[in-house]
């Protein structure tokens, strides 16, 4: 089993990002234990001190937290506040570029509303 | 942090030739370095410095902090696998890894015969009756096991295919994790190793390149594309690494993050941007393009 890294942006942060969706999707619950850095390298084959600088980072945030001698953990709290941070997120990673593209192909606002309508519908 | 290696003004001359032209870097204990750069860069002669094969014509080396030839102090603590090593044409592979056990104070022979049984290598094989790859298992096998504080792979996968590959890459996070050690790897699979590396040094006609951390080269390019005079526009000011043209369209490779302010500028002008792979830089930056001194120029 391989999960690839993307090779175009930094490392630490996409282990950064896999915990959050991990903690948002709720297969890293409130107060459960997150991998260790080793386990981490192993897993997506990456260098020990970039898995530790990507979970530093979570902590640095106050997402996880460390129990000494034991590891990382889940803060409680944490789920909610990465919602409302990926919601600040969403306008400009997908609306904004949304737009722009809609624009240079000519669909008018009006047809953008309801072509998410219809999205919306089909989920 | 303590420093394995450091090299200041490190040369090394063939008559006219500069095989290794005024390479300053050093190395802390406990990381794994890429030492990336095209065919006859200089890789395997700065590794040959290192391990004391070859002597300076100038600079000073210093290794644990004393200069390596003829200094066993320095030479007990260092495992080079070469990529061409050769063997005593008697020896079959469990004798190699007996007399391995000899040279090297960490040697871990439990761990050593896991491995081989891992590579499916055929301990009572004659050296000289074994396949490319499973030579190269073989250096692998001794790289693992030796545990040396500085241990050195120079292309160690010739020969070898994807699952053996995947299985040193493995093995060689796991132990490392477990017995941290200093760690250089030399590679033209840059994709494949990439992810392993904590820094990179790379080499390019015997000069060094880029003394970067990975995950910092990562992001650390991007390309733009649209017509050539805007293009042009946006690339002025910035460091472009690798311009390409097809008729009146362009593309620029430009070192830098892709920030708010470089795409703010990408949109304004109406150039398509996009990111930049580690081995995709790396290409660029050794491609032999006229820019490249510019872009070397740290």
């Amino acid at each position: 089993m391989t999960f690839p890294m993307d090779d175009s942006r930094p490392i630490f942060m996409q282990i950064a990002e896999r915990i959050e969706d991990d903690i948002i999707e709720g297969a890293l619950p409130e107060e459960s234990q997150v991998p260790s850095t080793n386990q981490f390298a192993a897993l997506y084959r990456i260098n020990p001190a970039t898995a530790a600088k990507g979970v530093n980072l979570l902590v640095d945030e106050g997402i996880l937290y460390k129990k000494r001698g034991i590891g990382m953990f889940v803060k409680t709290g944490a789920r909610e506040e990465l919602r409302e941070k990926r919601k600040g997120q969403f306008y400009e990673q997908y609306v904004v570029t949304m737009v722009r593209e809609a624009a240079k192909l000519g669909i008018t606002a009006e047809q953008l509303i309801e072509m998410i309508r219809k999205g919306d519908k089909a989920r | 942090m303590s420093v394995v290696v450091s090299a200041k003004g490190l040369t090394k001359t063939y008559g006219s030739f500069k095989a290794v032209d005024d390479v300053s870097f050093s190395l802390e204990e406990n990381r794994i370095y890429g030492l990336l750069g095209r065919n006859g860069a200089g890789k395997t002669t700065i590794m040959h410095l290192l391990t004391a094969q070859l002597f300076p014509t100038g600079g000073e080396l210093k290794v644990f902090g004393e200069e390596p030839y003829e200094n066993n102090r320095v030479l007990s603590r260092l495992c080079f696998i070469k990529e061409s090593q050769k063997y005593p044409e008697t020896f079959r592979i469990r004798d190699v890894l007996e007399t391995a056990g000899t040279f090297f104070p960490n040697w871990d022979r439990e761990y050593a015969l896991a491995l081989s049984e891992q590579f499916r290598l055929p301990l009572k094989r004659k050296m000289k009756k074994l396949s490319r790859g499973m030579l190269s298992s073989v250096g692998i096998v001794i790289g693992l096991a030796s545990r040396a504080p500085l241990t050195i792979f120079d292309e160690p996968y010739i020969g070898l295919d994807a699952v053996a590959r995947s299985l040193f890459y493995d093995r060689l996070l796991e132990d490392y994790a477990e017995h941290p050690r200093t760690v250089i790897l030399s590679s033209h699979l840059i994709d494949e190793v990439s992810g392993m590396l904590e820094h990179v040094l790379l080499i390019d006609n015997g000069r060094l390149l880029l003394d970067e951390d990975a995950d910092a080269l990562r992001g650390g390019a991007y390309s733009v594309a649209g017509t050539g005079a805007r293009v042009e526009e946006f690339a002025r000011g910035r460091r472009v690494i690798r311009r390409d043209s097809f008729g009146s369209l362009a593309s620029a490779t430009v070192m830098g993050t892709l920030d708010g302010e470089a795409r703010g500028h990408a949109d304004s002008l109406g150039l398509e941007t996009a990111a930049v792979s580690l081995q995709q830089l790396i290409v660029h930056l050794t491609g032999g393009t006229s820019e490249r001194k510019e872009a070397g120029g740290r």
